[in-house]
């Protein structure tokens, strides 16, 4: 496989390789460190890459991978990552609702959930992959799939009830 | 889409019991304008994954070219240095055995010139030498004079 080859490879899914590695890590410069290390990876693997039915599914199980490893040397060293990047939208879709702040509230909520729902949840209600894929991706079955999302989304809908009702009750 | 539907497919997506067709039905739903208000709440969620899935990764993913080119203008930059050290040391060994005479025409006058004033020189060091000898002879009488144990 030469470079260009590589690259149309990679182009249909780095996008979502960067931004599983942001609902990871968060910082918008760590996830592209994350993703650049992830395409490297690949790239050395290069004629290996073949043996693979879905090379797709193998980089994303990469990629979580990773960025799992960098949270858990990151959490050793005590150090959190914050969000900084709220602002970093794009406008003509945020015109369209009406209440801007809500949207944030959303990113904060799935943030705070537990790495596994972010994955499922990044990965289903974002990227909309087949239970099948998910299963493939995370090594997992697709029952504790479903039990996961559920929680994660009825979570989502109960905080953002909170907020939303904040201050009315 | 009535709203009942609605109603009914946002059980099932909360039971993740939905498939990925039924979720694009409540997206499209949801992004437009007339969601009635007791639905408002759910809005911005799929709003949210909606605008999530615009992010792009932006930076180009060609590491290797970088370095070729670093290698070959270091490559430049070493033969450039060398031509130069080259060219500076040739031209300088060429220019070095003088032939700067002095006050005199040819290299064979010149050369009976030193010899004559290296001769003066010599004889003059005799001179001294041949006074050193008495010295000698001083010591060995104070000897005789003095006797030291």
């Amino acid at each position: 496989m030469n470079q260009n080859e590589f690259i149309n490879t990679i182009n249909p899914f780095k996008d979502k390789l960067f931004r599983l590695a942001k609902r990871l890590l968060v910082s918008t410069e760590e996830a592209e460190d994350a993703t650049q290390e992830v395409l490297v990876k690949l790239w050395t693997k290069n004629d290996g890459l073949e043996l693979y039915n879905s090379i797709e599914a193998f980089a994303m199980t990469m990629t979580k991978n990773y960025c799992l490893d960098q949270l858990k040397s990151k959490r050793a060293q005590n150090l959190r990552i914050v969000h900084s990047n709220f602002t970093d939208r794009q406008a003509g879709l945020l015109q369209q609702l009406e209440d801007q702040d809500s949207l944030n509230w959303v990113e904060k909520i799935v943030n705070e959930l537990p790495e596994q729902q972010k994955l499922i949840v990044q990965m289903r209600d974002v990227e909309q992959y087949e239970f099948k894929e998910i299963a493939k991706i995370l090594e997992m079955n697709e029952t504790a799939i479903r039990v996961s999302l559920s929680r994660a989304r009825k979570t989502i809908r109960e905080l953002m009830t909170k907020t939303h009702n904040y201050g009315t009750i | 889409m009535e709203p009942f539907k609605i109603d009914l497919l946002l059980e099932k997506y909360f039971e993740a019991e939905t498939s990925i067709a039924e979720e694009n039905d409540l997206r499209t739903f949801f992004s437009s304008q007339d969601v009635p208000e007791h639905l408002q709440q759910y809005q911005s969620i799929f709003g949210y994954f909606e605008i999530t899935k615009e992010q792009k990764f932006e930076q180009k993913t060609q590491p290797q070219r970088k370095k070729r080119s670093v290698k070959w203008l270091s490559i430049a930059a070493s033969i450039v240095v060398m031509l130069g050290v080259g060219i500076f040391s040739y031209n300088n060994l060429k220019t070095f055995p003088n032939q700067d005479l002095g006050n005199f025409k040819t290299p064979e006058a010149a050369f009976e010139a030193t010899q004559k004033a290296l001769l003066m020189l010599s004889e003059n060091v005799n001179v001294g030498v041949s006074g050193a000898t008495h010295m000698q002879e001083f010591n060995i009488v104070k000897d005789k004079v003095f006797k030291t144990d």
